[in-house]
């Protein structure tokens, strides 16, 4: 692999790594989801580094240009990501709705409740003034 | 503040056991009608009325589907109950709601309607007379069952057609109008529609196969509709090439899966 673009990816691996590091370290993305990014990162740095690991692994795929194994991979490691993203899409949809229908059903038992606290309240005022 | 929840809980105690045995015919049959309504206030009070008229007793529970309009006070003051959904969901995801909320009161029987008018309110006893008899937990009022008089657009039809052919050969029973919103559940399939494997966006094929898997028996019964007042759908335009693909697919993944076990 020419070296320039090797030592481009290694940079770009090593930022990437250390952002999601601090954003994690901040609270701005939580533990959970900085794994997928980890190790996309860390898969993505040990093939830039390791020259013997790309040429083998280009072999195995049948790609003529090392820098093309790269883009293959990260290009797979993001379809895993988006794949990810898009399960939890879908589970935190089916817990959204499921409290949309909560709020709206507790909502109405409140005022009902509401109404027969107000009925009741005005039912024993009326019998206190007739027991008077 | 005790001893004012102790009134209530005594006072609200007794009455319903009165009034159960008005509504149904077998004293123990608890009703609800359900319907799903998205700015429909021009609509829904005409609608209310005619229920009130036709099926008198019947509790009404309109869930308000984050209307921009004045739904939910209409509603109120044609004697409805409201739940207020604080934004647009979509009609399956109201109509679970109803079903939700129906399971926690204990109800027996929930009917499903349009706010739109679409559904006569006069057919309501006949559904309700038809799972009473027993062995049926679902009963879906058809419009194309022995009738002419309603007719489709002719994409709207050709898509009515080939879902019921899907539901028709996946459920080996005759499904004539699988989209019909007019329907009475009860038991199993009220637990079932009040469950996280109720489909969320428009029940539709997709969910007479589900009950078909659990083996619960669904029954078409003929119901006389009015063609939906400016012709508006819920699956219209673009959406209906979305809503074809949807639909297939959903059907597909519903075959695919074992039958639920809770059910």
């Amino acid at each position: 692999m020419p070296p320039r673009i090797q030592i481009i990816s290694i940079l770009i691996c090593i930022f990437l790594l250390a952002y999601v590091f601090e954003l994690v370290r901040r609270r701005y993305l939580n533990e959970e989801y900085s794994v997928t990014w980890l190790v996309t990162g860390v898969m993505m740095l040990v093939l830039s580094i390791s020259d013997e690991l790309l040429q083998y692994i280009s072999n195995l795929v049948g790609a003529t240009l090392y820098t093309s194994t790269l883009f293959f991979f990260g290009m797979l490691f993001l379809v895993v990501i988006c794949l990810h993203f898009s399960i939890r899409i879908s589970a935190l949809t089916n817990q959204v709705r499921t409290l949309t229908q909560d709020i709206g059903i507790l909502y109405q038992e409140r005022e009902s409740l509401r109404k027969e606290i107000a009925k009741s309240k005005n039912e024993s005022e009326t019998s206190g003034v007739e027991n008077l | 503040m005790r001893a004012d929840l102790k009134i209530i809980r005594s006072e609200t105690a007794a009455p319903p056991q009165q009034e159960e045995s008005l509504v149904g015919r077998i004293p123990t049959e608890k009703l609800l009608i359900i319907i799903p309504a998205y700015n429909e206030a021009d609509r829904i009070g005409a609608v209310l009325d005619d229920i009130q008229r036709e099926a008198p007793k019947i509790p009404i529970l309109v869930i308000n589907d984050g209307s921009r309009d004045a739904t939910a006070e209409v509603a109120r003051q044609h004697g409805a109950e409201v739940i207020t959904l604080p934004y647009n969901n979509g009609y399956g995801v109201a109509l679970q709601t109803g079903f939700r909320y129906a399971l926690q009161q204990g109800v027996t029987v929930a009917v499903s309607m349009d706010a739109d008018g679409q559904h006569d309110a006069r057919e309501i006893p006949r559904l309700i007379h038809e799972i009473q008899k027993g062995g049926i937990d679902v009963v879906v009022g058809s419009r194309f069952l022995n009738s002419k008089t309603y007719r489709p657009s002719p994409l709207r039809r050709m898509g009515m057609l080939l879902f019921g052919l899907l539901a028709t050969v996946c459920t080996g029973r005759r499904v004539t109008d699988p989209t019909s919103g007019f329907q009475a559940l009860r038991g199993r399939a009220l637990r079932l529609a009040a469950s996280d494997l109720y489909p969320p966006d428009y029940p539709d094929a997709d969910f007479l196969i589900l009950l078909h898997k659990c083996g619960i028996t669904v029954r078409e019964v003929p119901v006389k509709m009015r063609p939906s007042p400016d012709n508006k759908s819920m699956h219209g335009g673009s959406k209906s090439v979305y809503y074809v693909f949807k639909m297939l697919l959903s059907i597909f993944v519903v075959l695919l899966r074992q039958k639920p076990e809770r059910f």
